[in-house]
C-alpha cells in the first residue's frame, strides 16, 4: 500500500510528529493517518496548516510512504531518517 | 503602525510623497532622491519643511552637500534583513555631522530597535499594532554595551577602565 | 583564559532574558515562525531534521574543566548524553526542547559560556589556532586579540544584519593550524622589517558552493589599529556585499568580483576615516587587562625528554605510536601539548559523551591545569601536560577510547553531521566517516602513510571542508539515492589550496576501496617521506584517476 502523510516539527521540542486522523499529532509513523485518495491528502494538508497557524507544528508537510516488510515507511530517503531517526549513534538513550 | 519618537508615539507632520508622482501642496513632504534632484528649486521654493527617504543602496553621502535643506533624514529597511541603513545612519550622523531627525522607515521591528537607536536613528515608524508598547518592551534590554557610536553610551570597557 | 567580569556577566543575562522573553511570545503563538526564526538563530538554536539543535560557541577554542563539566551536565540534562564538537569551535546539542532553552543558555552562563552569533548573518565564534600560547613556532599568543574581536563583535548594532554569515580566525603562528585562508577574514600574527608584530590581513577566503583561498588585502596592520581595520573591512562588506542571492552573499564574492586590489582600496578610503576615532580606540589598559588572563601559568622548572617516557617509548610500541602521533613540541621545556583523538574506530567524529565529558575534565585538571582546547579538526587538546605524566595520561586516554595514535594521518577524519542531523544535507557523512576509520584501523599502515587528511561534508555548503581535505568527500544525491564525489589536493595550512574533482561520484560502499587504491598509488609514487600532498602536487590527478575509475578514467570521468 502506498500513500501520503504528513509529517512536521512539534513547536515545542522541535520532534518529528505525524498527523493522526482525529487531528492530533503522534510520534511513531504507525499512528498518523494515511491518504490514499488525492482529496484526503488535501484535507490532511488543510488541517496540518490551521495547526501550523495555531503554532502546534513547524512545516508540516506531505509527503509519500510505502510499505516495506509490514511497517510504513517514506519513499524519499531523507523524510525516511525523519521517521526513524539518525542512523548513527543508536547506543544512546532517547 | 505609528512614529515613536522619544519614547512616545507622536504625530507625523510630513506626508510621505516619495512614491506619488503628484506632489500634496501645502504640506511638508518626504520625497525621495530622485525627486529632490530633479526638482530641487521647486521644492525648496514651497516654504515647507523637507525630509528625504533614502533607499537602502542609496548613501547619504550622496547629498551631504545639501543635508542642510532636510529637517528629517527617513532611511529605509526595505527588509529588516537588508542591515545596510545601520551603516547610513552612523555615517549620516557620525561622519557628515546630521543632527535632525533620522528616521527608521520600512520594516522597522521591535527586535531591532536598540541597534537602530545605538546607530543615530531617533525616530521609528514601527511596525507592530502598538508601536510605543513595542518600544517599552524592549527599551530596558541592554545596559552593557561593548561597542562605541556616536550615541555617547560608554563601552564596557570604558567603565571598567574609569573605575 | 579569559573570565567575565560584571559587564560580561550582565550583557549575556541580559541578552538571555531577552531571548525568553523572545521564546514566551512564540509558544504563546506571539510570534510566527518567520518572525522568530532570526531570532532564535541569533541565539544558537536551529531546527534540524529531527529536534532543535543548540550550538554553543567556546571561544577559539579555549575550555575549562569547569565548563566542560557543565557541557556534560547539560548533555545529560538537558539533551541525549552526547555532544557534537564541530569545525569552527562550536559544540553542538542535537535534541534541546525550545521551552527550555533559556534555561540551557543560564546553565552555560554559569560558566562564563554562551550560543550568542553562533547562527545567523553575524560575526561567529572567532576561531585559532587550538596550540595558541603554546606552540614553539608561534610569533604571538593570538587569545588576546580574539578575546578583544569577540567583544567587539558581540551585538555590534551595526554589523548584526550583515548580507550573510562572517567567520573570523586568528593564527599566532606561521603553520596554519585553524583554515586561516578559509575565513571571511583571516589574520596572522607575523613581524614586519622592523621586527614588530602586527597582523597580516587575508579577506575573502571560504568554501561551500563557491570555494576561495583569500587575499592578503594587509600584508601588515599595526595591532593598535586591529578593530578600527576590521570595523573598515565590515563596513564596506555591509554596504556592498550581495544581498539579492543568499550564495552570492559572503564577502568572498565581494572581494572576488571587486579584485582584491580594488576591495583594498575602499577598505583603505573607509579605514583612513575611522582609523583615528575615539569609538574604536582601545586603550592600552584593556588589551593588558584581557593580556593578563591568558599570562602563562606557573610552569614548573623541569627537563625535556625525562628517562620514564623514552624508556617506556623503547618499551611499549603502543605509547610510542601515540606519542609521535599525539604529542606536539610545547614551547616550555619538560611540557607536552597532548591531542586527545575524537575519531577511534567506529566513533562519530568530533562526538563525545557526558561521561566521556566528565572524565576528561577531570583528567584536564590532573594532567592539565585545568583547561583544554578544541580543535577545528573536532579533537580535544591538553595544552599543558608535564611530559613525565605522558605515560600515565596515556593509560588513562586509552580507557576512555581518545587515544587512537591518528592526528593528522588517515583516519582523523573531519565530518559534518550530514543528513543523520542536518537539514541542508544531501547525503549522510558519519557512516562513511566511521567506515573509513574501522577499514583503516591498523596503526601500522596510518603511520606509514603519515600525513594524510580525509574530509567529508554532506553537502555543498561545506561544513566538512572537503575542499580543503588531502583527500575530500562530498555526498550528493542521485535520483534518491546517497553518491560521494572525491576531490584531491586540498590543504587548509598555509600552502592552502582547494581539491580538484576526480571523477564520477561513486557509492557509500566504493568509498573505502577508492581510498585503499589512492593510498597504494601513492605509497607507490612517492618519493622517500614525502608526503601525500606533495606527491600529488609533483604527479598530478591522473594516476589517482587511474587508480580508482581503471584505464577506462579518461572516458567515463
Amino acid at each position: 500500500m502506498t500513500g501520503q502523510m504528513i509529517l512536521a516539527n512539534r513547536l515545542t521540542d522541535g520532534r518529528v510528529v505525524f498527523l493522526a486522523a482525529d487531528g492530533r499529532w503522534v510520534d511513531d509513523i504507525a499512528g498518523g493517518a494515511v491518504a490514499t485518495a488525492p482529496g484526503v491528502a488535501s484535507q490532511l494538508l488543510a488541517t496540518a496548516r490551521v495547526a501550523e497557524s495555531r503554532n502546534a507544528v513547524i512545516e508540516p508537510c506531505l509527503i509519500d510512504i510505502r510499505q516495506v516488510a509490514g511497517h510504513r515507511q517514506p519513499v524519499a530517503w531523507r523524510e525516511a531518517i525523519r521517521a526513524t531517526g539518525p542512523t548513527v549513534r543508536t547506543d544512546l538513550p532517547a | 503602525m505609528g512614529l515613536v519618537r522619544g519614547g512616545s508615539l507622536v504625530p507625523d507632520p510630513f506626508t510621505d510623497a516619495s512614491s506619488l508622482g503628484e506632489l500634496p501642496a501645502g504640506v511638508p513632504l518626504i520625497i525621495s532622491l530622485e525627486q529632490w534632484q530633479v526638482r530641487r528649486d521647486e521644492l525648496l521654493a514651497r516654504g515647507q519643511p523637507l525630509g528625504l527617504r533614502l533607499r537602502s543602496d542609496q548613501s547619504p553621502t550622496r547629498i551631504a552637500d545639501d543635508l542642510a535643506h532636510f529637517a528629517v533624514v527617513a532611511l529605509e529597511f526595505p527588509k529588516y534583513r537588508d542591515g545596510r541603513a545601520y551603516t547610513h545612519a552612523r555615517i549620516l550622523k557620525e561622519r557628515l555631522g546630521y543632527t535632525g531627525e533620522i528616521r527608521a522607515v520600512g520594516d522597522v521591528l521591535q527586535e531591532q530597535l536598540h541597534f537602530m537607536q545605538r546607530c543615530g536613528f531617533n525616530s521609528f515608524d514601527v511596525v507592530a499594532p502598538d508601536a510605543e508598547q513595542a518600544w517599552r518592551t524592549v527599551a530596558g534590554d541592554h545596559t552593557v554595551w561593548y561597542q562605541a557610536t556616536g550615541d555617547g553610551r560608554p563601552r564596557a570597557l570604558d567603565r571598567r577602565h574609569r573605575r | 583564559m579569559y573570565r567575565y567580569d560584571e559587564f560580561d556577566h550582565t550583557l549575556v543575562a541580559e541578552r538571555i532574558a531577552t531571548f525568553r522573553r523572545q521564546v514566551q511570545r512564540r509558544l504563546s503563538g506571539d510570534l510566527t515562525e518567520d518572525q522568530f526564526k532570526p531570532l532564535r538563530l541569533m541565539n544558537g538554536l536551529y531546527l534540524q531534521l529531527h529536534a532543535y539543535m543548540l550550538r554553543v560557541n567556546i571561544p577559539y577554542g579555549c575550555l575549562s574543566a569547569r565548563q566542560l563539566r557543565q557541557l556534560a551536565y547539560i548533555a545529560r540534562r538537558y539533551d541525549r548524553n552526547f555532544g557534537h564538537f564541530t569545525t569552527r569551535q562550536n559544540i553542538q546539542y542535537n535534541w534541546i526542547r525550545l521551552d527550555e532553552t533559556p534555561d540551557v543558555l543560564a546553565a552555560l552562563a554559569e560558566v562564563e559560556m554562551n550560543a550568542m552569533q553562533s547562527s545567523g548573518n553575524c560575526v561567529r565564534n572567532i576561531t585559532a589556532d587550538q596550540y595558541a600560547g603554546r606552540a614553539r613556532d608561534e610569533v604571538e599568543d593570538p587569545r588576546p586579540w580574539c578575546e578583544l574581536i569577540r567583544q567587539w563583535s558581540i551585538l555590534h548594532p551595526e554589523f548584526s544584519y550583515l548580507p550573510r554569515k562572517f567567520k573570523i580566525a586568528v593564527s599566532g603562528a606561521p603553520v596554519d593550524r585553524a583554515a586561516v585562508k578559509f575565513h571571511d577574514v583571516g589574520l596572522y600574527l607575523r613581524r614586519n622589517a622592523d621586527g614588530v608584530v602586527g597582523f597580516e590581513v587575508i579577506a575573502g577566503g571560504g568554501q561551500g558552493r563557491l570555494p576561495y583561498v583569500g587575499h592578503t588585502i594587509r600584508d601588515w596592520l599595526p595591532k593598535e589599529d586591529l578593530l578600527s581595520y576590521l570595523e573598515a573591512i565590515l563596513r564596506i562588506y555591509n554596504l556592498g556585499g550581495r544581498r539579492d542571492n543568499p550564495q552570492k552573499a559572503r564577502i568572498k564574492v565581494q572581494v572576488n568580483a571587486l579584485g582584491p586590489d580594488e576591495f583594498r582600496r575602499l577598505v583603505d578610503e573607509e579605514w583612513a576615516q575611522i582609523r583615528r576615532s575615539a569609538l574604536l580606540a582601545v586603550p592600552r589598559a584593556e588589551i593588558e587587562r584581557i593580556a593578563a588572563y591568558f599570562a602563562d601559568p606557573a610552569w614548573e622548572v623541569l627537563a625535556d625528554d625525562p628517562v620514564a617516557v623514552t624508556r617506556q617509548r623503547g618499551v611499549d610500541p603502543g605509547f610510542d605510536d601515540w606519542y609521535r602521533a599525539n604529542v606536539v613540541a610545547h614551547r616550555t621545556p619538560g611540557y607536552a601539548i597532548v591531542n586527545l583523538s575524537l575519531k577511534a574506530p567506529g566513533i562519530a567524529p568530533g562526538d563525545l559523551t557526558a561521561d566521556q565529558m566528565d572524565k576528561v575534565a577531570d583528567l584536564a585538571d590532573r594532567f592539565s591545569i585545568g583547561e583544554l582546547r578544541v580543535s577545528h579538526r573536532q579533537n580535544l587538546v591538553f595544552p599543558d601536560v608535564r611530559q613525565g605524566d605522558l605515560p600515565a595520561l596515556w593509560q588513562e586516554l586509552r580507557a576512555l577510547s581518545l587515544a587512537t595514535p591518528n592526528i593528522g594521518q588517515l583516519t582523523d577524519i573531519i565530518a559534518c553531521p550530514g543528513l543523520d542531523f542536518c537539514s541542508l544535507a544531501n547525503a549522510r557523512a558519519i557512516p562513511v566517516a566511521q567506515d573509513l576509520s574501522r577499514h583503516f584501523g591498523d596503526a601500522a599502515v596510518l603511520q606509514d602513510v603519515g600525513e594524510l587528511t580525509i574530509n567529508i561534508s554532506g553537502c555543498m555548503n561545506a561544513c566538512g571542508h572537503h575542499h580543503v581535505g588531502n583527500i575530500g568527500i562530498l555526498g550528493v544525491e542521485k535520483n534518491g539515492q546517497e553518491f560521494y564525489q572525491l576531490t584531491l589536493g586540498g590543504s587548509s595550512g598555509e600552502d592552502a589550496s582547494l581539491g580538484d574533482r576526480l571523477g564520477r561520484s561513486i557509492s557509500a560502499a566504493d568509498v573505502p576501496p577508492a581510498i585503499d587504491a589512492i593510498v597504494a598509488r601513492y605509497r607507490a609514487l612517492r618519493l622517500a617521506d614525502e608526503r601525500f600532498l606533495d606527491t600529488y602536487r609533483r604527479v598530478g590527478i591522473e594516476p589517482f584517476k587511474e587508480a580508482v575509475y581503471g584505464a577506462r578514467a579518461r572516458e567515463v570521468a
